[in-house]
């Protein structure tokens, strides 16, 4: 009785994964649905129009009744890439990762290496939130002229995923109207920074990007 | 038994020696409990992202880890081609030579765009993926932009976004809770 259990469990998750791939939930299978996993990436000006803000959410479609027991994982390194000279290559790296229920941020700053390997720049201005906790009002934290965020939030992605899921299958020709969000009611885990535009370049046109990186 | 001993044991000689080391921190200018974090370490990447959906919809089942650990200067020359062969594969739109989207991007056009997958952000400016009122495009992501609508239409709305409607919007235009104007933006949990 157990086993078949479990059997149905995994079978039900399998059909949820294959399911629930969206802006980049679940997309691939070494971090599908771990800790590690980026569900989405936003970048936008805020309501300061000398601001900007970098959004960063992790473990998507968590249920409330999941989502208050969701961490951040203290092993996962999140960091916002920003190349602003045009070479897809990162200029400045702001990183963020929480110890002991607050999230510490470093940067923005020049990184002592680029790509796949990163050290912690501890070097670089250091700010920390505490981790807001469900159901409470958010925290925010101000340093350097820099906001900072880490807790639960709605997942702001939304999409009609499971019947795009639909058609790629063949099992339906096209889109219903109305679609239905597959990601109503659903919360993330979610970083959120707003750095001056000064910081990552002043103006122009830069190129970001976000990563997940554990600790080896 | 003997297990639970044992257990019990290793617990509480592990909150002794916490303690120790907690009393012996002479950085510890607060007088709790609290130890200077661990940053140490080499951080190696699992995950990255920049426009939505990219991997997605774009990447080969057997390829997405191997996307997910290339670096965004080497994306372009290592998927470009997988990235039109599934475009191609994927919409009518795109099924014919010399077909384009609205941006009058060819297959190759527009999967080179995508391949290298950052998120441009202006800096001088109106922040968006796509706004059809002033033209503004990919200066950026809110959280208001229907980003899925916006692909969905270059992908398979062909040359003037009238082209196989069924498959060009998934019908769902917004967040299922509105958005702050300010800090931190994002709508409470549910």
């Amino acid at each position: 009785m157990k086993k078949t259990k479990i059997i149905l469990g995994i079978g039900a998750l399998a059909i949820a994964s294959f399911f629930m791939v969206a802006a980049d939930h679940i997309d691939a299978p070494a971090v599908a649905s771990g800790t590690a996993d980026i569900t989405d990436f936003y970048a936008f000006q805020a309501e300061d129009p000398n601001n900007v803000v970098f959004v960063a959410n992790v473990q998507g479609l968590l249920s409330p009744s999941a989502t208050a027991s969701a961490a951040f994982d203290e092993n996962v390194l999140i960091e916002f890439n920003i190349d602003t000279t045009g070479d897809n290559v990162e200029d400045l790296v702001l990183q963020a990762i929480p110890r002991d229920g607050r999230m510490y941020f470093f940067g923005p700053t020049i990184p002592g290496s680029v790509g796949v390997d990163s050290a912690i720049e501890t070097n670089a201005t250091q700010t920390s939130v505490a981790i807001s906790a469900y159901g409470e009002a958010a925290t925010a934290t101000t340093n350097a002229g820099m906001k900072f965020f880490a807790g639960p939030r709605d997942d702001p992605f939304f999409m009609d995923f499971a019947q795009y899921g639909e058609i790629i299958a063949g099992n339906a020709t096209g889109f219903n109207s109305p679609g239905v969000d597959t990601f109503k009611g659903t919360n993330v885990m979610s970083i959120v920074v707003e750095v001056p535009k000064t910081m990552v370049g002043g103006s122009g046109t830069i190129n970001t990007w976000v990563e997940a990186k554990t600790k080896q | 038994m003997n297990n639970i001993k044992t257990i019990l044991g290793a617990i509480l000689i592990s909150a002794f020696a916490f303690n120790c080391s907690s009393d012996d921190d002479s950085n510890n200018n607060e007088g709790s409990m609290s130890i200077e974090p661990d940053f140490s370490g080499t951080y190696t990447q699992q995950d990255q992202m920049g426009r939505p959906a990219v991997n997605t919809v774009f990447v080969s089942a057997a390829s997405k880890n191997t996307f997910n650990v290339t670096t965004p200067d080497a994306q372009g020359a290592a998927f470009q081609p997988m990235f039109q062969a599934n475009l191609e594969g994927l919409s009518p739109a795109f099924a014919n030579p010399g077909d384009m989207n609205a941006l009058m991007q060819t297959s190759a056009d527009f999967t080179g765009l995508l391949a290298t997958d950052v998120l441009n952000l202006s800096l001088d400016g109106e922040t968006t993926f796509f706004n059809p009122a002033t033209g503004a495009l990919l200066t950026g992501r809110n959280l208001t932009d229907d980003v899925i609508t916006i692909e969905l239409l270059l992908i398979f709305g062909g040359e003037d976004f009238t082209e196989n409607s069924q498959l060009s919007n998934d019908n769902v235009d917004a967040n299922d809770k509105p958005f702050s104007a300010s800090f931190p933006y994002l709508a409470s949990a549910w």
